[in-house]
C-alpha cells in the first residue's frame, strides 16, 4: 500500500527536478543516458511480467482459495524449464550487444566522430586539449593551446569536441560533468583520457566522484558552455590574472586546502602536466619515464640503492612525507607530445566493424604508461 | 594526530588523546553502552550465571549453539551498523543552505567506513555462517560439524573482529577511507592514525575465522551427509551453503593476503600499493574485488536456499526445477569470480576488457534469473500460506527483481560511466542487500526459530515489522535511485543544491520507518519469549517442513539425531512422513559427542589482543600475545581427549520425553 | 516398529540407520587438512601474481642480478628437498610402527628445515645490509614478501614438527599421532612445491629478466 503510494509520488516529483544522467547537455552523455533508458526498457520486458506472476501466484495459490489447483508432486517440466531459461538468455543477448557496442562507440579514450547526431566532426577540426589534475581537493585545469590554467573553474566552446588528460597528485579521484560524459578515475602517475563535447551553452557542476578524504564535499568546479566569443573572453580574463602557473608555485597549490575558491592563471609552465604525471615536479626528483626506462634496462644496480631520500609531499604542515628517487640528470626531459589522435572514421561503427582504440598505435589502449623518454 | 617520534615504549601511540573526550556524541554514547554493559555484566553476576555461560555456551562446541551466537552477534552489530545509517541520513538531510550539518569530516567519514564494514562483515557474514552452522548439520542429518572446536575458534575470531571494530569507537578512530579502503588514501602517507590500522586487523581476524568455518562447514557437507543423501538428494540450502563455503574458501585467502600486503606498506614501508618507488595502487583495488565480487555472492547464496526451502514449505509443494536450481547456484558460484572488473569501469580499461566484464556480469542474471522463475512457478498450484517467513518471501521476490536490474544497468560500461559511485549505485546494492541478504535472513530468523527454541516468533509484532520494513525500504532508496540519475554522487557531507533536501528528507523518513521495523522486531522477540507457552510448538515441524530438520524435536537434542536418518528423497523428512516411518522407540546405543574446551576463546581473545597492541604499535605486547597464542595452540594439542560418551540411558530418556510430547500434541 | 533391514521390494524402507558405530574420530581431518592447503596456496598465488606485476620495478634500484647469489639458492633449495626425503623416511618409519625411528627422522627433517632458515636469514640480512632493503623498491617489497612468507611457514613446520617429536615421544604412534603425521607431511611438501616455485618464478627466471 505504502509502497505504491510511493511509486506514485516518484513521477511527481521528478516533474521538478533535472535528471542530468538522462537529459544532459552534451553529445556524449547523452548517448551514455539513452544506453540507460534502452537497457531498462529490455530488462523491464522481463522484469515486469516477473513481478505481475509474483503477484498473481501469490493470490491465485493462497491457501483459502480451495478452488485453484494443487498439485503438492508437480516440479518439473522441461518445456518450462527450456522457457526460463531461454526468456533471459534472449534479453541478455540483445543487451550483450548493446553493451559491446555502446562500450567501443562511447569509449573514453575514442576520439569524437560526431558533436551531435547527424553532425559529424570535420576532419579539420581540433579538439580543445585539457589537462586535468585533481589536488587535494580541488581541481587545476590546464589549457595548454591558450597558455592559461584555472582551479575550479572550466570553460569550453560549444559544440567543439574537448579532449581530457587526466591525472590527479595524490590519491585517487574521479573526474565527472555530468552533463558533458561519463566520468574517468584520476590517478597519481597514470594518465587517463576523456573525450565530450558540450552542445548548449550553460553552466554545469562538475566534481569528483571518487570518495578522496575530508575535503572531498568541496571538491566541485564550475563548468561553463560558452558560445565561441564567449570562450575567448573566458579565456582573456585568465590571461589578465596577472599571475603565472610554474613549479613553485604548482608545489604550493598542492598543499592541502578544502573550499578552494576559484583562481586563474594567465600563463602555465608547458611541462608542468608531465612532469606532474610522471610525478616530477619537485626540482631533483627522478621522473617516472625515466625510472621505468632506466628499470627496463635493469636498474641501477646496488649503486642506485642509496638515491632515495623522504621528503614532504605537500608541506610540512600535514606531516605528509613521500619517498623520491633522486633524478641522475638535471633537466627533466619529457617525450614530444603525443600528437591528437585523428577522429575515427565517419562510416557508421556496428558492433563488427569496430577497431578498439589503440590498434593503430595512436591511441593509448588504456591507462597510460608512458613510453620510456630519451636516454638520459 | 600522532607523529612516529610520539611512540612510547610501554604503551606505544596509545595516549590519553587517544579518547574522545571532546566529542559529545561519542562520549554519550560510551556512557550509554558502559551503563547497559555494567547492568548485563552486574545482571550475570547477579543471578550466578557466569558458570553456566561459560560451560554452556562461551566454551561449547555445539553447532547449534555457536549457530545461535552467530545470530545474536550479528542482531547487536545491524543495531550499531543502523546507527551509522541514521547518522548518516540525518547528516545529508541537514546540511544544506550553507550548514555544515552536525558531523564534522573527521567523524563523518568514518561513519560511512564503519556503516559498510560492519553491515558486510559483521552483519551479513554472522547472519549467514550463523543459519549454516544451525541447519546444515540438521538438514544432513548429522550430529555435529566435521570439526567442532574449530567451529568455536572461528565464532570467537568473528567476536574479536568486532570487539576490535567496536573499539575503535571509543578508543582513537576507526577508517576514514571507505569500507574497502582503496590506496593510496589508505597508505600510511594520507591516513598516518590508527584508523586504517584498526580496519585491518579486525578484519584480518575476523577473516581467519571466517575461512576456518568455511573449510569447516565445506568438510562437514562432504563428509558427514545421513546414508542416502547423495549430493542430488541434498536439500537446497545445503546446496547453496556447500557453493558458499566453496567461495569462502576460494576467495577470503586473497583478503587475508591482500590486508597482509596492505599491512606490510603501513607497517614496515614496503611498496606494493604506494605511488612512489614502484608499488602500483591499481593492484589493490583488482585484488581487492577479486575478493569483494565473490563476497557479494557469500551473503547472498544462502539466503537464495532459505527462498527456496521456504516457498517449497509454505506451498506446500515440491520445489519446482530442483536441478536447476542446483545447476544455477554452481554456474553463479563460478561466473562471480569472472565479474571483479565492473566495480572500476571507470579506471579506464579498455572498451574490450570492460564488455568482457560487462557481458560476464549480465550473464550471471540468466541463472538469478532461472531461480526466481523457479520459485514462481514453486508458488505455481501450490496452497500458499502467508505466515511470515513466506511474506518476506515474496518481499523478497518484488524487491530484489529491481536491484538485479539496476544491478545489469550498472554493468553496461557506458551507463556504468554515469552512475558509478553515485547514489544510484548506492540505491542498487541496499536494493539487493536488504531486499535479499537481509529480507532473506528475517525470513529465516521467522522459518528456524521454533525449531531453536521450541516456540514459534510471535506473528503479530513480525507483521508490523514487515509492514514497517519494506515500505521503509522503499522511502529510503527510492530518492536515492532519483538523486543518482540527477548525478548526485556519494559520500557527501555537504550540498550546495537545496532542491535536493526534499529527497534526502523523504530519505530520512524512510529510514525513521525501518528503525520502527528494527523496534517491532527486537518487541517481537520480547513478546515472543514472554508468551513462549502459548506460542510453544511441541511437534519439532511447526510448518510442515520437508527436510531433516524437523524430524528432530524443538530444540533439538545435543546429539540431534537418536538414530541418524536414512534419505530415501530429495524432501527426506516429507516422505519419511507421507510413507509412514515410525521413530524407534528402543535399542539406543550410546553416541559420542565432542568436549567443550576453552581453548577457541582463549585463542581467540589472545590474537584480539595482539591486533590491538599491532594497531596501537605496543610491540612488546604484540610479540608476548602472538607467543601466547602459539603456546596456547601447542598446549591445546597435547589434549587427546576430546570428546564424551552420552550414555544409552539418558538418549533412552530424552527420545521417551519427546515420544510422550508428541502423543500429547496429537 | 521401523525394521533394520535394507530396503527390499515389498518392505517398508529403513528410515533409520539402526546399526550405526561410532564414526572414526578425524575420519574428515584429511580432507579439511587439504582444503586448508588450498587455501593457504591461494595466499602464495596471490603474493606470486604480485611479484609477476611488480617483479620488473626496481624504482631505479637493484635488480634481481645485484642481489641474488644462485649457488646459496641452489645449497638453500638442497637442503629443503633433503628435508622432504627425510621426511618421507620419518612416514615409512612410521608405517614400519617404530616410533624411535619416526623421531629421529622428525629431528633431521628439522635440522633440515633449520639450515634452510639459516641460509634464508643470511640472504636477507645480507641484502638488507647493503640497503637492498623491503623498502627500496616494489620489487624488493614483492620479493621479502613472497620469500619471507614462505620462510614463516617453514618456521611453523619446525616448530610443529619439533611438538610432534615430543608428543610421538609421549604417546608413541597412536591413530590421533598417525593423523597428526599425515598432515604434517601434507604440510612439508606443500612447502616444498612452492619453493620450487620460488626458486623458477623468483631466482630463476629473476637472473634471465
Amino acid at each position: 500500500m505504502m509502497r505504491r503510494l510511493a511509486l506514485f509520488a516518484v513521477p511527481l516529483l521528478l516533474g521538478g527536478c533535472n535528471l542530468v544522467v538522462l537529459n544532459p547537455a552534451g553529445d556524449v552523455a547523452q548517448r551514455q543516458g539513452d544506453l540507460v533508458l534502452m537497457a531498462t526498457g529490455l530488462m523491464l520486458l522481463i522484469i515486469l511480467p516477473v513481478m505481475a506472476l509474483t503477484v498473481l501466484f501469490a493470490w491465485r495459490y493462497r491457501a483459502a482459495n480451495r478452488e485453484a489447483r494443487y498439485e503438492p508432486e508437480w516440479s518439473h517440466s522441461t518445456g518450462l524449464e527450456l522457457v526460463i531459461w531461454a526468456a533471459p538468455l534472449i534479453i541478455i543477448i540483445c543487451l550483450g550487444a548493446l553493451t559491446w557496442a555502446g562500450t567501443h562507440l562511447l569509449d573514453p579514450y575514442r576520439a569524437l566522430s560526431r558533436i551531435a547526431p547527424d553532425r559529424p566532426v570535420a576532419a579539420s577540426t581540433r579538439p580543445l586539449e585539457v589537462q586535468v589534475v585533481a589536488l587535494d581537493w580541488k581541481w587545476l585545469f590546464i589549457l595548454p593551446e591558450q597558455g592559461v590554467a584555472s582551479v575550479n573553474e572550466l570553460a569550453a566552446p560549444v559544440d567543439r569536441p574537448i579532449r581530457f588528460r587526466i591525472t590527479s597528485t595524490a590519491v585517487m579521484n574521479s573526474f565527472f560533468i555530468p552533463a558533458l560524459a561519463g566520468q574517468i578515475y584520476a590517478m597519481p602517475g597514470m594518465e587517463t583520457t576523456l573525450h565530450g563535447v558540450i552542445n548548449r551553452a550553460g553552466e554545469y557542476e562538475g566534481f569528483s566522484a571518487n570518495y578522496s578524504g575530508a575535503g572531498f564535499s568541496g571538491m566541485r568546479f564550475r563548468f561553463h558552455g560558452l558560445d565561441g566569443n564567449g570562450f575567448e573572453g573566458w579565456v582573456a580574463q585568465l590571461r589578465q590574472a596577472g599571475e603565472g602557473l610554474d613549479r613553485q608555485r604548482f608545489l604550493a597549490l598542492q598543499r592541502p586546502s578544502q573550499n578552494e575558491p576559484i583562481r586563474h592563471f594567465s600563463a602555465v609552465d608547458p611541462d608542468l602536466f608531465s612532469a606532474i604525471v610522471n610525478a616530477c615536479v619537485e626540482p631533483g626528483r627522478m621522473c617516472r619515464h625515466d625510472m621505468m626506462s632506466i628499470d627496463a634496462r635493469g636498474g641501477l644496480g646496488v649503486a642506485g640503492i642509496d638515491s632515495v631520500r623522504r621528503i614532504g609531499s605537500d608541506g610540512a604542515a600535514t606531516g605528509r612525507t613521500t619517498a623520491m628517487v633522486s633524478s641522475i640528470c638535471t633537466i627533466p626531459s619529457f617525450p614530444e607530445a603525443r600528437p591528437m589522435p585523428p577522429p575515427v572514421a565517419q562510416a557508421r561503427l556496428t558492433g563488427a566493424g569496430l577497431r578498439p582504440p589503440g590498434l593503430d598505435g595512436s591511441q593509448p589502449l588504456a591507462v597510460t604508461q608512458l613510453p620510456p623518454g630519451p636516454e638520459s | 594526530m600522532t607523529t612516529p617520534s610520539d611512540v612510547s615504549p610501554i604503551l606505544g601511540k596509545l595516549t590519553l588523546a587517544a579518547l574522545p573526550l571532546d566529542q559529545p556524541i561519542l562520549v554519550v554514547t560510551f556512557i550509554v553502552v558502559a551503563i547497559l554493559g555494567a547492568m548485563l555484566l552486574g545482571a550475570i553476576t547477579w543471578f550466578r550465571q557466569w558458570g553456566y555461560l561459560w560451560r554452556e555456551w562461551l566454551t561449547s562446541v555445539d553447532h547449534k549453539k555457536i549457530g545461535i551466537m552467530y545470530l545474536i552477534l550479528g542482531t547487536i552489530m545491524l543495531l550499531r551498523g543502523f546507527a551509522d545509517a541514521i547518522m548518516m541520513r540525518l547528516q545529508q538531510a541537514m546540511a544544506f543552505n550553507g550548514s555544515e550539518g552536525y558531523l564534522p569530516p573527521h567523524h563523518y567519514d568514518q561513519i560511512f567506513t564503519a556503516h559498510g564494514v560492519i553491515m558486510i562483515f559483521f552483519v551479513g557474514m554472522p547472519f549467514v555462517t550463523g543459519f549454516m552452522n544451525y541447519v546444515v548439520p540438521l538438514q544432513i542429518g548429522a550430529r555435529d560439524v566435521a570439526f567442532p572446536f574449530l567451529n568455536n575458534f572461528s565464532f570467537w575470531m568473528t567476536v574479536g573482529g568486532v570487539i576490535l571494530v567496536m573499539m575503535s569507537l571509543f578508543v582513537g578512530e576507526f577508517a576514514k577511507t571507505g569500507w574497502l579502503a582503496y590506496p593510496p588514501l589508505s597508505g600510511l602517507t594520507y591516513s598516518p592514525d590508527v584508523g586504517v590500522d584498526y580496519w585491518i586487523w579486525a578484519l584480518q581476524i575476523a577473516g581467519v575465522g571466517t575461512t576456518l568455518s568455511g573449510i569447516n562447514l565445506l568438510v562437514t557437507i562432504i563428509k558427514m551427509r545421513a546414508p542416502g543423501m547423495s549430493l542430488m538428494k541434498m536439500p537446497i540450502f545445503t546446496w547453496t551453503a556447500l557453493c558458499t563455503n566453496v567461495l569462502i574458501v576460494a576467495t577470503f585467502p586473497v583478503l587475508t593476503a591482500v590486508l597482509a600486503l596492505q599491512g606490510l606498506d603501513r607497517y614496515l614501508g614496503m611498496n606494493f600499493f604506494t605511488s612512489d618507488l614502484g608499488g602500483n595502487a591499481m593492484m589493490y583495488v583488482n585484488l581487492i574485488w577479486i575478493w569483494g565480487h565473490p563476497e557479494v555472492y557469500i551473503l547472498i547464496l544462502p539466503l537464495f536456499g532459505v527462498f527456496s526451502e521456504v516457498t517449497s514449505t509454505f506451498s506446500g509443494k515440491r520445489l519446482f526445477g530442483y536441478t536447476s536450481m542446483v545447476y544455477a547456484t554452481v554456474v553463479i558460484t563460478i561466473l562471480s569470480y569472472l565479474v571483479w572488473l565492473h566495480h572500476f569501469f571507470t579506471m579506464g580499461s579498455g572498451a574490450s576488457v570492460n564488455s568482457f566484464f560487462g557481458i560476464t556480469t549480465m550473464v550471471i542474471s540468466i541463472p538469478t534469473g532461472a531461480k526466481l522463475f523457479n520459485w514462481l512457478f514453486t508458488m505455481y498450484r501450490g496452497r500458499i500460506r502467508f505466515e511470515l517467513p513466506m511474506m518476506w518471501t515474496i518481499a523478497f521476490m518484488l524487491t530484489f527483481v529491481v536491484g538485479g536490474m539496476t544491478g545489469v544497468l550498472l554493468a553496461v560500461p557506458p551507463a556504468d560511466f554515469v552512475l558509478h559511485n553515485s547514489l544510484f549505485l548506492v540505491a542498487h546494492f541496499h536494493n539487493v542487500i536488504i531486499g535479499g541478504v537481509l529480507f532473506g535472513s528475517f525470513a529465516a530468523i521467522n522459518f528456524w526459530f521454533p525449531k531453536a527454541f521450541g516456540f514459534r516468533l510471535d506473528p503479530f509484532w513480525g507483521k508490523v515489522s514487515f509492514w514497517c520494513w519494506v515500505p521503509g525500504f522503499w522511502l529510503a532508496f527510492m530518492p536515492l535511485y532519483i538523486l543518482g540519475l540527477m548525478g548526485i554522487t556519494r559520500r557527501m557531507r555537504v550540498f550546495d543544491d537545496p532542491s535536493l533536501q526534499i529527497f534526502f528528507v523523504i530519505a530520512g523518513f524512510g529510514v525513521a520507518v525501518i528503525a520502527c521495523g528494527i523496534a517491532a522486531m527486537l518487541i517481537q522477540f520480547g513478546v515472543s519469549i514472554l508468551r513462549r507457552d502459548r506460542l510453544r510448538d511441541t511437534t519439532g515441524d511447526p510448518w510442515a517442513g520437508r527436510t531433516l530438520e524437523w524430524s528432530t524435536s524443538s530444540p533439538p537434542p545435543e546429539y540431534n539425531f537418536a538414530f541418524t536418518p536414512v534419505a530415501h528423497d530429495l524432501d527426506a523428512w516429507y516422505d519419511m512422513k507421507q510413507r509412514g516411518h515410525e521413530r524407534p522407540a528402543a535399542g539406543f546405543r550410546t553416541i559420542q559427542m565432542p568436549r567443550n574446551t576453552g581453548a577457541g576463546i582463549v585463542l581467540a581473545a589472545f590474537s584480539t589482543i595482539c591486533g590491538f597492541a599491532l594497531i596501537w604499535h605496543i610491540w612488546w605486547l604484540a610479540a608476548g600475545s602472538f607467543l601466547a597464542v602459539l603456546v596456547t595452540a601447542i598446549a591445546h594439542t597435547f589434549d587427546y581427549d576430546r570428546t564424551f560418551r552420552i550414555p544409552a540411558e539418558t538418549i533412552a530418556d530424552t527420545e521417551a520425553q519427546r515420544a510422550r510430547a508428541l502423543a500429547a500434541a496429537e | 516398529m521401523t525394521t533394520d533391514t535394507a530396503t527390499t521390494a515389498g518392505l517398508p524402507p529403513r528410515f533409520y540407520d539402526l546399526e550405526e558405530h561410532d564414526h572414526p574420530e578425524g575420519s574428515s581431518t584429511m580432507l579439511g587438512f587439504w582444503i586448508y592447503l588450498m587455501s593457504d596456496c591461494l595466499i602464495f598465488a596471490i603474493l606470486f601474481a604480485c611479484f609477476a606485476v611488480l617483479g620488473g620495478n626496481y624504482a631505479a634500484g637493484p635488480s634481481p642480478r645485484d642481489v641474488f647469489e644462485l649457488p646459496l639458492v641452489a645449497l638453500n633449495t638442497a637442503m629443503l628437498l633433503f628435508s622432504s626425503i627425510t621426511y618421507g623416511f620419518s612416514m615409512l618409519a612410521m608405517r614400519a610402527g617404530r616410533p624411535g625411528l619416526t623421531r629421529v627422522w622428525l629431528a633431521v627433517t628439522a635440522a633440515f628445515g633449520l639450515a634452510f632458515l639459516t641460509i634464508e636469514l643470511h640472504e636477507f640480512t645480507h641484502m638488507i645490509s647493503i640497503g637492498a632493503t623491503p623498502q627500496r623498491s616494489a620489487f624488493l617489497s614483492a620479493f621479502f614478501t613472497l620469500v619471507g612468507t614462505h620462510g614463516l611457514h617453514v618456521t611453523f613446520g619446525v616448530i610443529w614438527i619439533v611438538t610432534m617429536i615430543v608428543q610421538v615421544g609421549r604417546h608413541g604412534l597412536i591413530a590421533a599421532n598417525q593423523r597428526r603425521l599425515m598432515c604434517l607431511s601434507l604440510f612439508w611438501h606443500f612447502l616444498d612445491i612452492i619453493w620450487i616455485g620460488v626458486f623458477t618464478f623468483v631466482y630463476l627466471m629473476g637472473m634471465l629478466r
